[in-house]
């Protein structure tokens, strides 16, 4: 099984060279995002004023860490449910954000508009996370400190593993998957 | 009488929360390796390798298995011969969780009002405890850290009796096909039938204590479980929902008698990480 090293952020070129199914290691710097932090920026966009974070081609990773030990860069940091930000992401890809990463199903209202922006939702290993912990190598709460673990965190990551799950042409792995292996 | 002190169960409630948020069950990490031996899916397969991995990274660093560390969830079997002393039950259970989330670094994830101010209690408090009187004079704490995601992929449905097996077994199944990916996959399926719409409820709950790889002492409802295991894992939904031969571990049916009138069915599903302990004291 063919795995490809991707860099993040990530350009429209990149996206469109993904595809549903497809296995990644991701590199670079991505950014944390949850609900209240969703709230928040989505406030900020409706108001037309400047967000804590430029969004242009970046990944934004659905995760509430537990907290560091001393000596650790980030605590146990596995994705959440995608779903309750369905309602934000039109707009945080509006902005410029190329792809998230969560857990589980989105709503036709994201992909379509993952199609219309050129976006990636990919899914990470729901629950490995003392595994994926490993793999970030930097963290930083760059906004909203006041939300504890929802605020929002730079991340320095390296060989970062998910799966594309649904691409810029419209295609679904949790649909096409199931329907593989159906009996 | 025996006397036994709050705090003595305060420093066992805190020293569980610790442990089961770290290190998985033995049952649960054995179902996850014979996954991996029948998973046909090479994607599956390598979810299931790196939940291995997590489960042995989690161990050897002391990790959480999971950033969601849960509610906290207790079942105390109480033997009536024991006198509690120097505070309440609840109190104690409470105080044990707060130091244990915070001595082990685990997530605080409960909010003290649902629908207004969402505000975290920051101590992870308060638990959810279930108590039942038993003869004798030992007390059994059975403690469960239970991830949102996958409790908000529950569902409680009171059928009629006329809906029989094949009823019971389409609400199930079709309730786990559509929760889909988003209890982390592969999952435990904790399914009530009988008693009343809150008991069954717990039932459900109850029957995610069990360890994985143990059946219903009824021959019947164990042939059941069997069966609805089956029939979920034919859905090809497979590990993370990514398709494969994997999506249940396992289904542990706890039943309990019915009135005339109803068949109370409820689903409570737990993700691979069926975190679950317990301590006789
Ligand atoms: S469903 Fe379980 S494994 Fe998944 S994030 Fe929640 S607690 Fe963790």
């Amino acid at each position: 099984m063919e795995t490809k090293k991707i860099k993040a952020p990530l350009t429209d070129e990149d996206v469109m060279a993904l595809k549903a199914g497809d296995n990644v290691l991701i590199s670079g710097v991505i950014y944390t995002a949850r609900d209240a932090a969703h709230k928040k920026l989505v406030e900020l966009m409706d108001k037309g004023e400047e967000l804590p974070i430029d969004l242009t081609g970046q990944f934004i990773f659905y995760v509430g860490p537990t907290p560091e030990k001393p000596g650790q860069a980030i605590g146990s940091a596995g994705p959440t449910t995608s779903g309750r930000m369905d309602a934000y992401t039109p707009q945080m890809l509006e902005k410029g954000m190329k792809a998230c990463i969560g857990k589980g199903l989105r709503s036709q209202v994201v992909k379509d508009a993952l199609v219309k922006h050129k976006g990636l939702y990919l899914a990470a290993v729901g629950g490995a996370g003392a595994l994926l912990s490993k793999k970030i190598k930097k963290s930083e709460v760059v906004a909203y400190p006041e939300l504890g673990p929802e605020a929002i965190r730079r991340l320095e990551v390296e060989d970062f593993p998910a799966t594309v799950v649904n691409d810029a042409y419209g295609n679904d792995l949790y649909a096409e998957g199931a329907k593989e292996y159906a009996r | 009488m025996r006397e036994l002190a709050a705090s003595t169960i305060s420093d066992h409630v805190a020293e569980m929360c610790e442990q089961a948020n770290i290190y998985l069950g033995e049952d649960v990490f054995s179902a996850l390796k014979d996954a991996l031996e029948t998973e046909e899916s090479p994607t599956g397969k390598e979810v299931l390798k790196q939940l291995i991995e997590n489960v042995e990274i989690a161990r050897d660093e002391q990790i959480p298995i999971c950033q969601d560390t849960g509610f906290a969830v207790f079942f105390v079997e109480w033997g009536q011969e024991v006198h509690l002393t120097g505070g309440s039950l609840e109190e104690a259970i409470n105080a044990g969780v707060k130091r244990g989330y915070e001595e082990g670094y685990l997530r605080k994830s409960i909010v003290s009002d649902p629908l207004y101010e969402r505000k975290n209690t920051g101590d992870n408090t308060p638990a959810v405890i279930y108590t039942d009187i038993v003869p004798g004079d030992k007390v059994k704490i059975s403690f469960a850290p239970k991830g949102g995601g996958s409790e908000n992929m529950s569902a409680v449905k009171m059928l009629k009796p006329s809906d029989g097996e094949a009823g019971f077994i389409d609400f199930v199944v079709n309730h786990v096909k559509a929760a889909g990916p988003n209890p982390c996959p592969p999952i435990v399926v904790g399914v009530g039938i009988g008693g009343t719409f809150d008991k069954v409820a717990v039932q459900a709950k109850k029957a995610l204590f069990r360890k994985v790889g143990e059946s219903n002492p009824n021959s019947k409802f164990a042939d059941l479980e069997k069966r609805i295991k089956d029939k979920i894992n034919d859905l090809g939904v497979g590990p993370q929902g990514f398709g494969g031969r994997n999506f249940a571990l396992a289904v542990h049916i706890e039943d309990y008698p019915s009135h005339i009138a109803s068949m109370a069915a409820a689903v409570n599903i737990n993700c691979h990480a069926c975190r679950h302990l317990e301590k006789i004291i």
